[in-house]
């Protein structure tokens, strides 16, 4: 028989039945979070579809919401874009002032604690996580605010020839500026414990190279660990930026709500989808709350987007690497 | 004026003690090889060297290297000067994974701030030294990590000698390395040793008797902290050996 007659054979493998179970158990639990996924966006769709047939494109980009239930929708007027941009311009603003504390607080807790010290710092930051967002909410009102006034009469002082700084109304509380530092605060654990994750993991060889090369502490910092780490950073960042975008609490707390696109971050105007729903769904008309489903749908997309994009930014970055 | 001694060396690691009183001169422009057994604190000794035995936490020191007379541990000395001019090859490659080939060779002279005039004739001077420039001069602008296990190495040398050290200290360099690569590595200490001092550990007794103009035998008796049992010139020690446990240790008998 000559070698071209020759077929692979078929390997067949029949798992024994713990494996079947197990196997089983995991592909429910593996189908059962996107079934959730789908169920919650298919819901907000059948919910607030008339919305986005009444509007189409002007929900999201018209800032006008003015509510109306006397006969159709169409009467009324639902827009969210002064919310959305509001909510971009906090989150981003936060992930600005979160990344560099979250990035110098995981190589403090990583490369420069004391060891005694590192665990307990851990924990504390950790915990950060778990405080609830109410209670940031009232930090920020009753703390934060009545100093970040004084910073932000400061920016505008020196500052405020650059158009995002100035304030045509000279009202200084509840501005985007202090919303995005709460955010800011309540983002910082988790950008850190995953920038800490990755840290920790930059390999121990390479940053003894740098060191035999005669560099100090922060030039093999630059050179080893933050070019490993920067992935996960960048991921970490994201998932802090998920959760700015859909705080509502805290943000609803120190946050005017105003329904007209502002830029002016130190002024007293500014917007959030999610707090926005918070506000207006105790007494909302029917149409009104088809009109707050929809704003969830938005939001609800927005932030599988940015998880979405994450992933990508995650997996390209550790390719290069 | 570059001789590096080493005076009464003793390593701790938490309370254990792990070298205990080891003496050694290297002469500039010698190749000296530290031999012995797995524990014999072989690797702890040429780290007390440039001061990395100090980063294992917990790690404690006694005794004074001195390089051109001063004492690399007196209070004051600049430990990043002393690691510029007492280089180190490890036992695994480690090239910076996010630099290229290039990058690596100019990243010390960039992590420890040395302004370089010519950085490319740097680059293919230090790549010539460690005989890796003939393979990667037409792709100095890859990634390290495309080079092979061997030429790693090489180029983690030709990074150790671009920022021109009086001492390279090479921690079993070629123990991750294939036949041939260790062959190369071998002719650049041939190359390099008028100029730099070459303290070698290996567990290749014909790598030090090819490369070595001294030898030191390192061994730890069990539950004892590790000694240095003898030294003396290289062909002495392989062929004439004064301590009966060197002897049994060169011929095989052990280790």
């Amino acid at each position: 028989m000559s070698d071209a007659a020759v077929q692979p054979r078929e390997i067949t493998t029949s798992p024994r039945p713990s494996d079947r179970v197990f196997r089983g158990i995991v592909t429910a639990g593996g189908l059962t979070s996107l079934v959730v996924l789908a169920l919650i966006a298919i819901f907000l769709y059948v919910k607030s579809h008339a919305v986005f047939t009444t509007f189409g494109w002007h929900f999201i980009t018209d800032a006008n919401w003015t509510p109306d239930d006397s006969v159709k929708m169409s009467t009324g007027h639902y827009g969210i874009g002064a919310m959305l941009v509001g909510t971009l311009i906090t989150s981003v603003m936060a992930i600005i002032f979160a990344v560099p504390v979250a990035i110098g607080l995981a190589l403090f807790l990583t490369h420069y604690a004391p060891h005694w010290m590192r665990a307990p710092l851990t924990l504390l930051v950790d915990l950060m996580a778990a405080i609830p967002s109410v209670v940031y909410g009232l930090w920020g009102f009753f703390v934060l605010m009545p100093m970040a006034i004084n910073w932000s009469m400061l920016i505008n002082h020196y500052l405020g020839f650059i158009p995002i700084f100035s304030v045509p109304v000279p009202i200084f509380d509840r501005s985007p500026f202090i919303a995005s530092l709460v955010l800011a605060v309540m983002i910082v654990p988790i950008i850190t414990a995953i920038a800490r994750e990755v840290y920790a993991q930059a390999p121990r060889d390479h940053i003894e190279a740098a060191y035999a090369l005669g560099s100090t502490k922060w030039a093999a910092m630059r050179a080893v660990v933050l070019p490993h780490g920067r992935a996960g950073v960048i991921g970490g960042t994201m998932l802090g930026l998920g959760r700015a975008l859909g705080e509502t609490v805290a943000v609803y707390m120190v946050l005017n709500l105003v329904y007209s696109v502002n830029f002016h971050v130190l002024q007293s105007a500014g917007g959030s989808v999610a707090s926005m729903i918070v506000n207006k769904f105790g007494e909302a008309t029917s149409f009104e709350v088809q009109g707050l489903m929809a704003a969830g749908l938005v939001l609800f997309l927005l932030t599988l987007l940015v998880n979405f994009a994450a992933d990508l930014v995650v997996r390209l970055a550790s390719k290069g690497a | 004026m570059n001789d590096l001694v080493a005076k009464g060396i003793h390593a701790w690691f938490g309370k254990r003690l792990v070298l205990e009183d080891v003496n050694l001169e290297f002469a500039h422009g010698t190749v000296t090889a530290l031999i012995g057994p797995s524990g014999c604190g072989k690797s702890t000794f040429i780290r007390t060297l440039n001061r990395m035995h100090e980063f294992v936490p917990e790690a404690r020191f006694a005794g004074q290297v001195l390089l051109g007379g001063n004492d690399v541990y007196a209070q004051g000395e600049d430990v990043t000067k002393v690691r510029l001019r007492i280089g180190m090859v490890f036992q695994k490659p480690n090239p910076f994974p996010s630099m290229t080939i290039r990058e690596n060779v100019l990243a010390g002279p960039k992590l420890a701030r040395i302004k370089v005039d010519d950085k490319t004739t740097l680059v293919e001077k230090s790549l010539h030294q460690a005989g890796l420039w003939n393979e990667v001069k037409d792709r100095l602008n890859e990634p390290a990590l495309a080079l092979s296990g061997g030429q790693q190495q090489r180029l983690c040398i030709a990074r150790s000698l671009a920022v021109d050290p009086k001492v390279l200290l090479m921690d079993e360099p070629c123990s991750a390395l294939d036949p041939a690569s260790t062959l190369r590595v071998e002719e650049t200490i041939d190359d390099i040793k008028h100029d730099v001092t070459v303290v070698i550990v290996t567990h290749n007794m014909q790598q030090a008797g090819r490369v070595s103009d001294y030898t030191a035998f390192f061994l730890a008796e069990l539950g004892e902290p590790g000694r240095m049992v003898e030294y003396g010139e290289t062909k002495q020690i392989f062929s004439n050996p004064r301590d009966n446990r060197t002897e049994r240790y060169v011929t095989g008998q052990f280790g």
